[in-house]
């Protein structure tokens, strides 16, 4: 009798000791995942205090999260210095993405609906002839590519800049991925109403891929804003850079003006943690997608 | 009646045929202009010697460029070298962590813990900055004046080095730079494979009495196989392609007695090579070369994991 009393207080004790250990544990991993989360956000907030502190403050003994002195300054010298237009540079950055994400969206969905619903000779061996090239590393095309954009005259032009970005594969592999996962039976009956296949892809497909175009533009967007390499090669005047080959032009021209340097890097970086703010789902899930298909 | 409609239908081509050619002919035309084009234009280059700026000097040379980048002692040999072994450092120093704490994040974040969401979220956050925010702003945290790390580092008593200009500090503060920046993506892509992984293979193995660690190495792991062979492969060639992170923050140095730079990957030499230096054809015959080794590369592993499953 108190044997079996004891037995079940002791179960009873044991009970709550697992509850208090699955309590305890689920502590520690919050506290881990708020520490690691610090870890993440603490260079972004230290450029921003950065951008905002006077010169004094930059290279003080103590460590000021927050400016003693909160400051324009930095960020109206910027704007005021004509060697670094960085205004110009934001507006060729809007309108260099701007354009590359339309033109990428209209030539890559055409031609993914025909990969994905027509049939024509050659159709095979022509698709199969791009999934190989995903494979191949972007730098053999670097010095070629270069070479034909200089031949084409487009050298130090936005074009040069955004031209080469539409022979890209992955947007035409995507998209097909997502038209043949849309019911035929919508566009055949459209067929047989008499539409054209281009009315059937304008008025039917284009529609009903809003979530895979919006995926799509928006990561061809996220790329073009914030391209480095290619931009920094191709455009030549001061006044048509970008701003990520305009950072490196900062880096330049003010030596040891970190203040001035983070209120540019503030200027690149906010329009992308904006928008990433507003669309993080679908990005987010654009990546994991991207990384199961394959 | 039918029999002669047939007949014709058969003789004369299909109405509209050339149709999906006009929807494939923008994307194609482009495809081969700057994907198709440069690949046979590339090779040509790298058997001249060649320099955009002087085309009427341009001089076929053969296999030069190439045998140059093969005969030991010659300074083209010296500098490919040296900045091929410091990108295949890289990998080897990026590659594991990158593949290693992504892996744990997505772990811990899949649970049914509220706030996951927001987590997540925060660990990605860094992938969408431009590579020219993130050289520049590691830059500053790594300065010996007025840097942040160095401001705790005292705090605690301990000498900073100077990160950017001594090694092994240099690569160090570069793979540190580069785990901020792209930890996301990797994280993102175990944890969506993580979320197939079914339940029932978790219960099961609880009931035979397995503990967390024993369900981790004997199920999630297996299950993660075919994602983790993609994720090597991907982080191998993300690390390959290494360039505006070393380009912003040590600008490939610091400079070692044999010559060279200690951080300049092979990708910065390329674009030395030939938008620095007037030396194209080398500078086409470098990427060549080293395309082909990261092609091999991504075969091998491919095999290798496909042997194992």
């Amino acid at each position: 009798m108190s044997a079996s009393v004891s037995t079940r207080r002791s179960r009873a004790s044991r009970l709550t000791y697992y509850r208090l250990c699955a309590i305890a544990g689920r502590l520690v991993i919050y506290l881990l995942l708020i520490a690691i989360a610090l870890l993440v956000i603490m260079p972004l907030l230290w450029m921003l205090s950065t951008s905002f502190k006077p010169k004094p403050e930059w290279f003080t003994r103590e460590l000021h999260w927050i400016p003693l002195t909160f400051t324009w300054e930095n960020y109206q010298a910027l704007l005021n210095n004509p060697n670094t237009p960085i205004v110009r540079w934001f507006l060729n950055s809007l309108l260099v993405a701007t354009l590359s994400t339309i033109a990428t969206l209209t030539v890559t969905s055409l031609a993914a609906y025909a990969y994905a619903r027509m049939d024509f000779p050659g159709r095979k061996a022509l698709y199969t002839l791009l999934l190989a090239t995903l494979f191949m590393p972007g730098m053999m095309f670097l010095i070629p590519n270069f070479l034909t954009i200089y031949r084409l005259g487009l050298l130090n032009s936005y074009l040069g800049v955004i031209i080469p970005g539409l022979a890209g594969v992955f947007g035409v592999f995507f998209l097909r991925q997502f038209f043949e996962s849309i019911p035929k039976e919508l566009e055949e009956s459209a067929e047989i109403d008499g539409a054209s296949k281009f009315q059937i892809f304008y008025k039917i497909v284009l529609p009903l891929s809003k979530p895979a175009l919006a995926t799509l533009g928006i990561l061809t967007f996220l790329g073009s804003w914030n391209d480095f390499l290619w931009p920094l090669l191709i455009l030549r005047d001061r006044a048509l850079l970008t701003l990520p080959p305009g950072l490196r032009t900062l880096q330049g021209a003010y030596t040891s003006e970190y203040g001035l340097m983070m209120a540019g890097a503030v200027i690149v970086a906010v329009p992308v943690i904006v928008i990433y703010i507003f669309l993080q789902r679908y990005i987010v899930q654009s990546v994991a997608s991207t990384g199961l298909k394959n | 009646m039918t029999t002669t409609l047939t007949a014709g239908r058969k003789g004369r081509r299909r109405p509209n045929w050339w149709v999906p050619y006009l929807f494939i002919l923008p994307h194609l035309a482009f495809f081969a202009l700057f994907i198709g084009y440069p690949f046979f234009n590339g090779l040509w280059i790298s058997f001249h010697k060649f320099d955009f700026l002087r085309p009427e000097r341009t001089e076929f040379v053969g296999l030069q460029n190439y045998l140059a980048l093969f005969t030991p002692g010659n300074i083209k040999f010296n500098e490919f070298w040296n900045a091929f072994g410091n990108t295949a450092e890289f990998v080897i120093y990026s590659v594991p962590p990158l593949v290693i704490i992504p892996l744990l994040l997505a772990v811990l974040l899949n649970t049914k813990t509220p706030g996951r969401n927001l987590f997540r979220a925060i660990y990605f956050a860094p992938w969408v900055l431009s590579v020219a925010v993130v050289g520049l702003l590691w830059w500053w945290i790594f300065q010996s004046q007025g840097g942040l790390i160095n401001y705790y580092l005292w705090e605690l008593g301990i000498r900073p080095p100077r990160w950017l200009s001594s090694m092994p500090w240099a690569w160090i503060s570069i793979v540190i730079a580069t785990i901020w920046w792209t930890l996301g993506f990797n994280m993102i892509i175990f944890l969506a494979a993580l979320q197939d992984i079914p339940g029932y293979l978790y219960e099961a193995g609880a009931i035979d009495g397995a503990t967390g660690w024993q369900l981790f190495w004997e199920i999630t792991l297996p299950m993660l196989r075919p994602v983790m062979l993609f994720i090597v492969i991907i982080t191998i060639i993300a690390s390959f392609n290494l360039f505006g992170q070393p380009f912003f923050m040590t600008g490939g140095g610091p400079a070692q007695p044999g010559g060279g730079g200690a951080t300049e990957p092979v990708m910065l030499r390329i674009y030395r090579e030939g938008f620095e230096r007037p030396f194209q054809g080398s500078a086409a015959a470098m990427s060549f070369v080293v395309a082909t080794i990261m092609i091999l590369i991504s075969y091998v592993q491919f095999r290798i994991f496909r042997q194992r499953t």
